[in-house]
């Protein structure tokens, strides 16, 4: 997918003034949190699972190479066929190499965030195949035309008068305005898709290194559609996906689906180990593994490796005051709100992704939510500190930033300093006692909004005259 | 060097590990496959039928009881009838010899194609944490039969039902000793809310899940 992570303000201001998106992302706020935490009361001991979810990742991640080994022992062993892709664009190039061998014309593909990382479908249409998506969500964004705006529901900001005119044009159908009868008419589209496409392409949410077994997690059926019917059937996964035992896994989806989405448990969880076995009458008679770096190894070596615990649940960004105001979108990158903040710059270099660090107030919702407690805001602010290491923030951030710690270490001039800007501020606030403009480097953060006027002394002075009084 | 040498460097070097992996590094891997020790589990103190019960219907799947196999197609034509379905359909070779015909159904034993509108599959096992149900796909258990028909039917005999995931796996582990091509765990009719987060059921798989639970 094309980054367009430094038009992040310009965008998030778009955003922010478009009432449809707005009203989509309240809608999807309270549907979500309340979800959430409603079910994992479920879980009389939910905090040790998930502490312990965060003991089964770093297991997976200091271990790696030798659960990967072993993975492709046993994979290999039940008839999977395992690619290594250094880079997004031998991704793309191994399937299409795999669907030519195959003769493959028609391609069903079940939601994978690698494969928008990668660009896949582009590249797959590029090729001259024909390429489906198959969650109903990807399905009506890829009609679209659009790319994903959420990770779980990647086509929440579209309405359903949206969808219904998209459907009609491009089913060329009587335009429908019910929620259910739209998704049937997807399904009565999609299904002859699904029984006669030549290869299926998943994504996969975990690899089990004692089975090699890969998994999905899934809804609508789709990926059990994806993964039997076609003839071919390939993964693509990141190395972090891979896990110990299937015992693992099971604690980890009692976290998954439930901060995903609220459901205890999701309708349909898959493991894939080999293509069809002798006797079998359904399933492919090939299945490939590719297992994907793509940055991934880079984060591993870096400060922020907990990044790499992330099972994708979304929930960091359905939780997140920023991605509730703004939508996925002006992220400009496959993986928005929190997580997307820090996976973004990872992936696609911090210079290309200036604001994202910074587009946080710190609040620390999206750590108390992470399902494998990833310290989502410590890694924020190492991101934003190797910023201002590499000179990469604007000089006048920087050139304020110094004179502010010139000042800072002389307590006369800084006392001073604050007596004259509280003065200033007292006389500039309305009869309100608010501050609708500020002058200089602080216009820009009263343009969306107030600051209460300073109001009788300053700190300093209360201080003094505390210290004075008790000393007397 | 491979690609596949290359990512296995890099993440040993991220690791702060040289060379190849020791033997120790192995060790403590193999050991968690020998053991695989279980995680925290959450406090299941409920009676595992009328938990089973419950689960499925909060996942939206039916629940109707049998005493035995033979009153398997009785029961189905019973549901049928009520939520006026049509008669036809595919079942596990497992249910072959049951008297379809004699409840006015007309059930053929082979994999489910695409125009199927009933499926009647049994299960590897049940699990009443969640109200799923475990299905191996294999040669007698075809995968297609509990999701390309509208109407999924799984026959559940009661002394299959456990308490967790785990429970389901060390089963696997004791009958059957390796994984096949792909093991389902099915928890109600597909669904989506991509749609405005409004939930609808029958997505691309099953519209109905019927639970028939034989004995006790």
């Amino acid at each position: 997918m094309q980054i367009t992570s430094n038009d992040f303000k310009q965008a998030a201001s778009r955003k922010l003034a478009d009432p449809k998106v707005q009203k989509a992302l309240r809608n999807a706020k309270g549907k979500l949190v309340v979800a959430r935490a409603k079910v994992i009361l479920e879980l009389d001991n939910f905090e040790e699972i998930r502490e312990d979810a965060a003991r089964i990742r770093d297991f997976g991640l200091l271990n790696m190479d030798v659960l990967l080994e072993e993975w492709e022992k046993r994979a290999t062993a039940a008839g999977t066929i395992v690619h290594w892709a250094e880079t997004a664009k031998e991704v793309n190039d191994l399937v299409i190499e795999i669907a030519r061998q195959h003769q493959v014309r028609k391609i069903i593909k079940s939601k994978s965030m690698l494969g928008e990382e990668t660009n896949l479908n582009h590249a797959l249409e590029e090729a001259g195949l024909d390429v489906r998506e198959t969650d109903l969500g990807e399905y009506i964004i890829q009609q679209f035309g659009e790319t994903p705006s959420h990770i779980i529901a990647p086509a929440v900001h579209k309405s359903m008068d949206d969808i219904a005119d998209l459907f009609a044009e491009k089913h060329k159908r009587p335009r429908l305005d019910d929620i259910t009868a739209l998704t049937h008419e997807a399904r009565e589209i999609l299904r002859p898709h699904f029984l006669d496409a030549d290869m299926g392409i998943s994504g996969a949410n975990f690899l089990v290194a004692e089975t090699g077994s890969s998994m999905i997690v899934t809804n609508e059926g789709n990926g059990r559609m994806t993964t039997t019917m076609p003839r071919v059937h390939v993964a693509i996964t990141g190395v972090e996906k891979v896990v110990a035992t299937l015992e693992d896994v099971s604690s980890l989806l009692r976290l998954l689906t439930r901060s995903a989405t609220g459901q205890s448990i999701s309708n349909y969880l898959s493991f894939t180990t080999g293509p069809k076995r002798a006797g079998d009458k359904d399933g492919p008679g090939e299945f490939h593994v590719i297992i994907v770096d793509a940055g991934r190894t880079k984060i591993l070596a870096s400060e922020i490796r907990e990044a790499l615990r992330c099972i994708r649940c979304g929930a960091c960004m359905n939780h997140c005051p920023v991605y509730q105001n703004i939508g996925g979108h002006a992220y400009g990158w496959v993986y928005p709100g929190p997580i997307g903040s820090i996976l973004t710059p990872a992936y696609k270099g911090i210079e290309n992704a200036i604001d994202l660090p910074n587009a946080a107030t710190l609040c620390n919702q999206c750590g108390v939510v992470c399902p494998v407690k990833i310290p989502l805001p410590d890694l924020m602010r190492k991101l934003r500190e190797q910023q201002v290491e590499k000179n990469l923030r604007p000089w006048t951030e920087r050139a304020g930033l110094r004179v502010w710690a010139w000042m800072a270490a002389r307590p006369r001039v800084y006392g001073a300093f604050v007596r004259v800007a509280s003065r200033m501020g007292k006389l500039l606030g309305d009869r309100s006692g608010l501050l609708h403009r500020l002058p200089g480097a602080g216009a820009q953060w009263t343009s969306g909004r107030d600051l209460p006027a300073p109001k009788g002394k300053t700190f300093r002075e209360l201080y003094a005259r505390h210290r004075g009084g008790k000393s007397s | 060097m491979s690609a596949r040498e290359n990512i296995l460097r890099r993440i040993r070097d991220a690791n702060g590990r040289a060379g190849a992996a020791t033997e120790t590094e192995r060790r403590s891997v193999l050991e968690r496959f020998g053991s695989h020790p279980r995680r925290p589990l959450p406090a299941m103190d409920w009676e595992i039928g009328p938990h089973f019960r419950e689960r499925c219907l909060a996942m939206m799947s039916t629940v109707d009881e049998v005493a035995s196999v033979a009153d398997i197609p009785q029961a189905v034509a019973r549901y049928v009838k009520q939520k006026n379905l049509p008669v036809a359909g595919a079942c596990w070779p497992a249910f072959a010899d049951l008297d379809w015909k004699g409840a006015g159904l007309s059930i053929e034993a082979r994999p489910s194609h695409g125009d199927d509108k009933l499926g009647v599959t049994g299960v590897f096992c049940a699990i009443a944490e969640n109200g799923t149900l475990m299905l191996l796909s294999g040669e007698h258990t075809h995968a297609t039969t509990s999701l390309l028909p509208e109407n999924h039917i799984a026959v559940v005999p009661a002394s299959r039902i456990v308490r967790a995931m785990e429970d389901g796996w060390d089963l696997l582990r004791a009958e059957t000793g390796t994984l096949p091509r792909q093991v389902n765990f099915v928890s109600g009719p597909s669904r989506t809310a991509d749609i405005e987060m409004t939930l609808v059921i029958g997505a691309h798989g099953p519209f109905r899940v019927h639970v028939l639970i034989v004995g006790d």
